[in-house]
């Protein structure tokens, strides 16, 4: 935070008002009941992604690609819905949760089944498929997906005010929508499954020690597959909310980069699914400060984007200088590393 | 489309990645894995731009650009080798740092046209009937990028400081017993990654578009890395895998703007592609030929992987 007001002070801000604008206004400021809503809005799906990203990352499995299934997820369940436009039927909007998920498990499938079948290194795979993404994308915006009644407009039907579709406010004036509600509980069935349950185990295993997870029987492919897909689907169900709720239409450009930023969500909640609800909550709260300080005192919206990258700078250099102790005896009786190909993590990171 | 036109244009479109690829090659066999090539891309891009814009000169705007990325990396080196943070996770955060970098410093940059870079004929060479305009007829960065190559060739295979660097990546331990530095190595090699990945993205910046628009680099970092593997980690290879993906980029955009259809014809009767499905592909060739080709690289039976340096993305602590 001090590193972030030189930055705002090296801008030409005064540091403390930026500070204050960013953290303080958004909350108790004086259009906090309209930016306090705001937090669950951008929070909901920073969270959601970040805790299915959280247990491939503790595995040791990248998933970077979160982005493009987010993506994918929101024009799947959107077609899905306009399928059977005008239709009204309770079942349509469950039906495009479910489309979502599928569409965000499925793009997560191609890295990760080519890494199970081929070995491909599911980082690069990943993430290419999020440029492949952002063009599909911007074809179902101006094709298939295009309102008929739009004017030539690049972009859907407003799936917000169609009532069968509509991911409403659930509590007027807080912002809570059905993504916020899966959020939490994909927080508490996060926390559930690593403190209670053996997949929960074996990932946590299979991060911190791969060798004593292939003795155990851990059947690595299975974990990849179990990893990306988990992370995949609630990227996918996450882009469904934000397209029928706050975003209200498949358009170019309705992704705001959640899928990146939840990467930073799942780092600086160390992982662990309540941190991960605290730091979600943080994350969104830098972006409404941010979006206040751009039009209260000029600064710029790429301030805060680094400013959140730093974040997560100091975050790794922390938490590293915290881990040095706490490893300095498990490093002492370490056998020495001759190990499998396999559970080498050269091995992994290709 | 004229064939030596086309492979001098490839010339072109291959050197960003060929250059951010060659860095990340060297980074890699000191053993250290920088998944920030894409953010020290990026700042090269707009660093290299500022300079050249400041100074006039597309030159300076390189040294610029080189620094530009030396820096960015430097800040990698300082997390990775001395906190001994995680490699993935900070060359990721490395990244998104440095999009948001370029993005604050690119806005006051918005419209301007960069310097012109100059072409510069190599005498006699130049003249040479087919070679000559195909190799001999570019600006300075492109032969930079052609010497780098066999530079870094050069350096693995021949000279004493790269074989030590190459001890230093395929096991740090044992190197580290023989007196090596590894982390001062490792050092050097990851600023010489960062200079390498700033010239590229000011290549882009500066020639290729030329102009600053946000995200410019568009990628292209993740694609040198996986031009890396592509390349087994080696140096000549790695020409060669960027000459793919340069002509593969070019290609794409030159059939985009000749209005080419894909079609076929069955019984008199011709059944084209519709034109947005084509935009889509076109658009993600470059992306999909890079899985495609990671996909082929890495099934040969773990050929791949068995190149890679022994002590790829481990931290090192000299207390072991």
């Amino acid at each position: 935070m001090v590193a972030g007001g030189l930055l705002f002070a090296a801008l030409g801000k005064d540091p403390f008002v930026a500070i204050r604008t960013i953290f303080w206004d958004p909350l108790f400021g004086d259009f906090a009941s309209y930016t306090r809503p705001q937090l669950l809005i951008k929070a909901g799906p920073l969270i959601l992604i970040a805790t299915g990203l959280s247990f491939g990352f503790r595995a040791g499995i990248w998933n970077i690609g979160a982005e493009g299934q987010y993506v994918l997820g929101a024009i799947t369940g959107a077609a899905v819905g306009l399928a059977v436009y005008p239709s009204e039927s309770r079942l349509i909007f469950p039906l495009m949760v479910v489309a979502g998920a599928l569409g965000g498990f499925a793009w997560a499938m191609i890295p990760a089944l080519l890494k199970v079948r081929f070995g491909t290194n599911e980082i690069l795979v990943s993430l290419m498929l999020v440029y492949v993404a952002t063009n599909l994308l911007a074809w179902a915006a101006l094709g298939p997906l295009q309102n008929p009644e739009g004017r030539g407009f690049p972009g859907s039907r407003n799936l917000s005010q169609w009532s069968a579709s509509a991911n409403p406010e659930l509590i007027a004036g807080t912002g809570m929508h059905w993504g916020v509600v899966t959020a939490f509980a994909a927080v508490i069935a996060a926390y559930v499954l690593l403190a209670r349950h053996s997949f929960g185990f074996n990932v946590r295993l299979a991060g911190q020690a791969p060798r004593a997870a292939a003795f155990a029987g851990v059947n690595p492919s299975r974990l990849v597959v179990a990893c990306m897909g988990l992370s995949g689907a609630l990227a996918g169900v996450a882009g469904l909310f934000e397209v029928t709720g706050p975003a209200g239409q498949i358009s170019i450009d309705f992704n705001v980069g959640y899928g990146f930023t939840a990467i930073i969500v799942a780092f600086l909640g160390r992982l662990h699914p309540i941190g991960i609800l605290l730091a979600g909550l943080l994350m969104a709260l830098t972006y409404i400060g941010g979006e206040i300080a751009q039009t209260q005192l000029g600064l710029p919206a790429a301030a805060i984007q680094m400013f959140q990258g730093m974040l997560l700078f100091f975050l790794l250099a922390m938490d590293l200088l915290v881990q040095f102790r706490l490893r300095w005896k498990a490093r002492a009786i370490e056998v020495p590393r001759t190990v499998i190909p396999q559970a080498s993590p050269a091995g992994e990171a290709r | 489309m004229d064939p030596i036109l086309l492979l001098a244009s490839l010339m072109v479109a291959s050197t960003p990645i060929l250059l951010a690829s060659l860095g990340e090659l060297v980074v890699e066999r000191s053993g250290v894995l920088n998944l920030g090539v894409e953010g020290m891309m990026i700042t090269g891009a707009i660093t290299g731009f500022a300079a050249g814009v400041a100074t006039n000169s597309a030159l300076l705007g390189f040294v610029g650009a080189a620094a530009g990325g030396a820096a960015l990396s430097l800040l990698f080196a300082v997390l990775v080798l001395w906190l001994r943070s995680n490699q993935v996770a900070t060359g990721l955060a490395l990244t998104l740092f440095g999009l948001g970098v370029a993005a604050l410093v690119g806005q006051s940059y918005n419209g301007i046209r960069a310097p012109a870079m100059p072409d510069f004929r190599i005498p006699l060479l130049a003249d040479i009937p087919v070679l000559g305009p195909i190799l001999f007829r570019h600006d300075l960065v492109v032969y930079l990028g052609l010497a780098l190559v066999a530079g870094v060739w050069w350096f693995l295979n021949r000279s004493r400081a790269g074989l030590t660097l190459r001890a230093v990546g395929e096991n740090h331990d044992a190197a580290h017993a023989l007196g090596y530095k590894v982390l001062r190595l490792r050092l050097l090699a990851i600023l010489f990654g960062g200079a390498c990945a700033g010239l590229g993205g000011a290549y882009l910046s500066l020639v290729r578009v030329p102009q600053w628009t946000e995200g410019v680099t568009a990628g292209a970092g993740w694609i040198a890395l996986a031009i890396v593997v592509f390349a087994s980690w080696r140096p000549l290879r790695l020409l060669l895998g960027a000459w793919l993906f340069g002509g593969i980029s070019y290609l794409q955009l030159n059939l985009q703007a000749a209005d080419v259809r894909l079609g076929f014809s069955l019984f008199g009767s011709r059944w084209e592609l519709p034109a947005d499905l084509q935009t889509l592909l076109f658009a993600s060739a470059p992306y999909l030929v890079t899985i495609l080709v990671l996909v082929l690289i890495s099934s040969g039976k773990g050929r791949a992987a068995l190149a890679a340096p022994g002590s790829l993305g481990q931290p090192f602590h000299a207390s072991r």
